[in-house]
């Protein structure tokens, strides 16, 4: 029980993510989360602005139930299989964070810099939140998947599509790490 | 109850996610700064089996649980598309910490700031399809 409650490493979560794209295909649908942003549009009616939102969202309900799942899968990790908050980080990303002005690196999962509630209701919390979501939503929209669409299903079938997004998703990254970041905080 | 399943395999990939901290903004920022192996661990032998799986498929031997073959769906052609957007994307991954999965199970931990960004999310994916047409793909 207690490796269950311990962080999992990489290489029991890594084949734990290829199950589940596995289960995903199994039962006859596909593995990816960023068109379910698509689907919630179509259901709140961005049809009446934009055609292509016109599909009838009722297809994709599966995947909308998928993604309920993962709501579930974070309460029920935080609650009953989490021990600590603690993020074990190599020293020298603590004190590189530190000198970019996020503090207290590692002792809770996300920043409070950037995550608290406190920091949300300020102009600018709130714009770096909105922002950050705007580019995830639409990059992965224009590229045609994320993490999981492109990343593990698109890499695991070599698609040369998805070896050119997952650069993308790096180039963006680094930028966005080493040159934008620092002077956000 | 025909849904059930996917309620299932969602609560195992959000279970995953979570406790292998891939969900923390601090794993996505060590990983983009190069101090770190474990996300390179995660994605890397995800796709290592990914590709066995891929392989099984093509030849048949995984089908569906009715017994239907598995066919992935190819991604569409483009380079601009794929390396515009995939920067871009980059570009919020890094921001927020978070891909979308990441950030519905961010929810189910009790963080009120990531319905900020989801919904950010859902603009991004409206204004994409709103002025795809002026856009290289």
């Amino acid at each position: 029980m207690d490796f269950i409650l311990q962080p999992w490493p990489w290489y029991v979560a890594g084949p734990l993510i290829a199950l589940s794209m596995y289960l995903m295909f199994f039962f006859g649908k596909k593995f990816g989360v960023s068109s379910n942003l698509e689907t919630v549009c179509a259901m709140g009616g961005a049809g009446k602005l934009v055609d292509f939102f016109k599909f009838d969202w009722r297809k994709n309900k599966w995947n909308l139930i998928f993604v309920v799942g993962l709501i579930l899968g974070g309460f029920i990790s935080s609650q009953w299989l989490t021990v600590n908050d603690n993020i074990a980080l190599n020293p020298k990303t603590i004190q590189g964070l530190s000198e970019i002005g996020i503090y207290n690196a590692g002792e809770t999962y996300l920043p409070n810099e950037i995550f608290s509630v406190e920091t949300m209701l300020t102009g600018k919390g709130f714009l770096i939140l909105i922002v950050a979501g705007i580019l995830v939503g639409f990059g992965s929209r224009y590229a045609g998947g994320c993490t999981s669409g492109h990343g593990i299903v698109g890499l695991s079938s070599h698609s040369i599509e998805s070896f050119i997004a997952v650069g993308g998703f790096f180039i963006g990254g680094l930028f966005m790490t080493w040159f934008i970041l620092p002077h956000l905080f | 109850m025909k849904y059930i399943k996917f309620l299932l395999v969602g609560i195992l990939f959000g279970i995953i996610l979570s406790k292998a901290e891939v969900i923390s903004w601090y794993r996505i920022y060590e990983m983009f700064k190069l101090q770190s192996f474990h996300m390179y661990g995660v994605i890397g032998s995800a796709v290592l089996i990914g590709i066995i799986i891929m392989y099984l498929f093509k030849n048949e031997t995984l089908k569906t649980y009715q017994g239907n073959i598995i066919q992935v769906a190819p991604k569409k052609k483009g380079v601009y598309r794929n390396l515009i957007g995939g920067i871009i994307f980059g570009l919020g991954w890094a921001l927020g910490g978070a891909c979308p999965g990441p950030m519905y199970v961010l929810i189910g931990k009790g963080v009120i700031a990531i319905l900020v960004v989801l919904f950010g999310a859902h603009i991004g994916a409206f204004l994409y399809h709103g002025i795809k047409h002026k856009l290289p793909h």
